[in-house]
């Protein structure tokens, strides 16, 4: 299976929050490969994709915060203009809504990598292999 | 199916219960005279003396009594008795003003445990029983009043008080506590502890009752802990002028028995202090008919319920006090609307959502009374659409709202954020106080 596994955190929109969250990952070995922060006034949700999902979820659910795990793809995008666009318009032709989407880009590959969680994830593989857009395994996020 | 502790008294027919009380009336009024200064020189201000009081109606003739009384004759000005007659001090914690002293009698004392040792066997509790008393010990009456009554069963008592919870949680399951007393907020924090340790008080535990009281808790948060442990969460009433905890719910949960033999109760308007019927909310007032250190006549409790004095189902004949709705000291008015603290408690524990503590905050925008209510996200309510947690942020103050007729904002704040209580829970932080 190709969906990876996002963790997602409810915090309040206060300092130091983000810290601990970091440090609890870092003293449990867990490392983020892409982060974003969907703040709302006094409360922010915190999406990220680590190298090690089971035991991310694990250390920050046992340090008593709210979070959840959300199946999300990671696409892999060319680092040139109209990269995004590919992607994007496949999906939308496919009448496929994208929730949220994120990207970073890596060191090794000279490719960028986009987050996405969509309505419909099953078609939305189909759509964007069909269009020969290469989709990451959770064994390729993990080994970056 | 559970049994009565003295069912001669508990099923006595109304109108025996009735001119027992009268008896009992006339005689207290007469001992108070004869023996308080307090009182004597309060009846004679009201121009009303024991030769007055004949039957159950002349009540009204009296004065009625308040903390106030307590607090200016503070420490032992109330008292009927020497202090070489008081077997035991229990004072108050003194959170709303100066701290009130009660005192007791080897009697008085007796009387106290013989009340919960009704209450007890009402819900089912007797010598086979393991009862932990998680309430706090010493100067506080709860626990050393439920450890009287608990052993007066034949219970045994496994005194833990107050805090110390991952133990208290060993404990429990070590020595096969059954049922538990203590706040309902604490036994709310011990489950969550329970948890993260990996016990789960259905499964790991024998524990079947919980006596909750000392602080408003609603009928949704009765429901709550009864889905989420499997145990029957019983309410318990009393406060320490009438001894401390005294009465309990029986298993039809459909109000405190109030036993009529040792107290007088009568429900009042607060404004008027005219007596109100059966079926209407008013303050609370008690009339001591067997307590001898510190006799309290028409004492005036500041707790707001309803009286309902039908013959219950469980066969007691006792009138029953439906759930406090909150100590007219608890009430807040935020625009000039009355809100207690028990109404929002209603409404956050019908949304799943979210968590089992929260907050009241009241401060002011300009002229204007703010209220914000905080509540904890569960990891159950958690989506991580940002659009979900605003419509979480809106059914709960729409839910608000339509209980309690004026606007509350909502924050959602992280679980364990809140702070947890061991004994009474702190949940409004009022600003507006200078």
């Amino acid at each position: 299976m190709s969906e990876i596994k996002q963790i997602s955190l409810f915090v309040e929109n206060k300092p130091g929050r983000m810290a601990k969250v970091s440090k609890t990952l870092s003293d449990a070995g867990v490392n983020i490969r892409a982060m974003t922060i969907a703040e709302a006034g006094d409360f922010g949700v915190i999406r990220m994709v680590v190298d090690n999902p089971e035991k991310g979820y694990k250390v920050l659910h046992d340090n008593g915060f709210t979070v959840s795990t959300t199946d999300v793809l990671a696409v892999e995008m060319k680092d040139t203009p109209g990269g995004l666009y590919e992607i994007v318009d496949t999906l939308g032709s496919n009448k496929i809504n994208v929730d949220y989407a994120y990207a970073f880009v890596t060191a090794k590959a000279q490719r960028a990598m986009l987050i996405l969680r969509v309505d419909d994830i099953v078609k939305a593989k189909q759509a964007l292999t069909a269009k020969g857009v290469k989709i990451a395994t959770k064994e390729e996020i993990q080994k970056i | 199916m559970s049994g009565y502790w003295d069912p001669s008294i508990e099923r006595m027919p109304f109108d025996e219960l009735r001119s027992l009380q009268e008896d009992r009336l006339k005689s207290i009024v007469r001992y108070v005279y004869d023996h308080s200064n307090f009182y004597r020189q309060r009846f004679k201000e009201a121009g009303v003396g024991p030769d007055d009081i004949k039957q159950m109606d002349d009540l009204t003739k009296l004065p009625f009594t308040r903390k106030v009384d307590l607090r200016n004759t503070y420490p032992t000005g109330m008292f009927s008795l020497p202090v070489s007659r008081v077997v035991r001090y229990h004072v108050s914690s003194g959170t709303t003003g100066k701290p009130t002293v009660v005192g007791y009698t080897k009697d008085d004392i007796e009387t106290w445990s013989e009340s919960l040792a009704r209450a007890l066997t009402s819900i089912g509790l007797g010598r086979s029983d393991v009862i932990q008393v998680s309430y706090g010990y010493g100067l506080f009456t709860g626990g050393l009043g439920l450890h009287y009554g608990a052993e007066k069963i034949g219970a045994t008592v496994l005194p833990t008080g107050v805090g110390n919870t991952e133990r208290q949680i060993e404990l429990m399951q070590d020595l096969g506590t059954t049922a538990i007393a203590c706040t309902p907020s604490y036994f709310m924090h011990m489950v969550e502890v329970a948890e993260k340790m990996g016990v789960r008080i259905r499964n790991d535990t024998k524990l079947k009752a919980g006596i909750f009281g000392a602080e408003p808790w609603s009928l949704e948060t009765r429901k709550r802990i009864e889905d989420a442990t499997g145990i029957n969460a019983y309410d318990i009433y009393g406060t320490s002028e009438i001894s401390g905890p005294l009465f309990t719910e029986c298993p039809q949960k459909n109000g405190i028995h109030i036993w009529a033999d040792m107290f007088l109760t009568e429900v009042i308007d607060p404004k008027t202090g005219e007596q109100v019927g059966d079926g209407e909310t008013g303050e609370l007032v008690f009339t001591t008919l067997n307590k001898f250190a510190l006799p309290l006549i028409r004492y005036r409790i500041g707790d707001l319920s309803v009286l309902d004095s039908e013959p219950c189902e469980c066969g007691r004949t006792h009138p029953r006090i439906m759930r406090i709705l909150g100590r007219t000291d608890d009430m807040l008015i935020i625009r000039g609307i009355n809100v207690f603290p028990s109404q929002v408690e209603s409404v956050l524990m019908k949304i799943p959502e979210v968590g089992d503590h929260y907050q009241i905050v009241v401060g002011r925008e300009g002229p204007l009374d703010v209220m914000t209510v905080r509540v904890e996200v569960t990891e159950k309510g958690f989506s991580d659409k940002i659009g979900d947690l605003m419509s979480l942020k809106k059914k709960v103050a729409k839910e608000l709202k339509s209980v309690l007729n004026i606007s509350a904002g909502v924050e959602l704040v992280e679980p364990g954020t809140i702070p947890r209580s061991m004994g009474k829970a702190q949940r409004v932080i009022d600003n507006r106080k200078v």
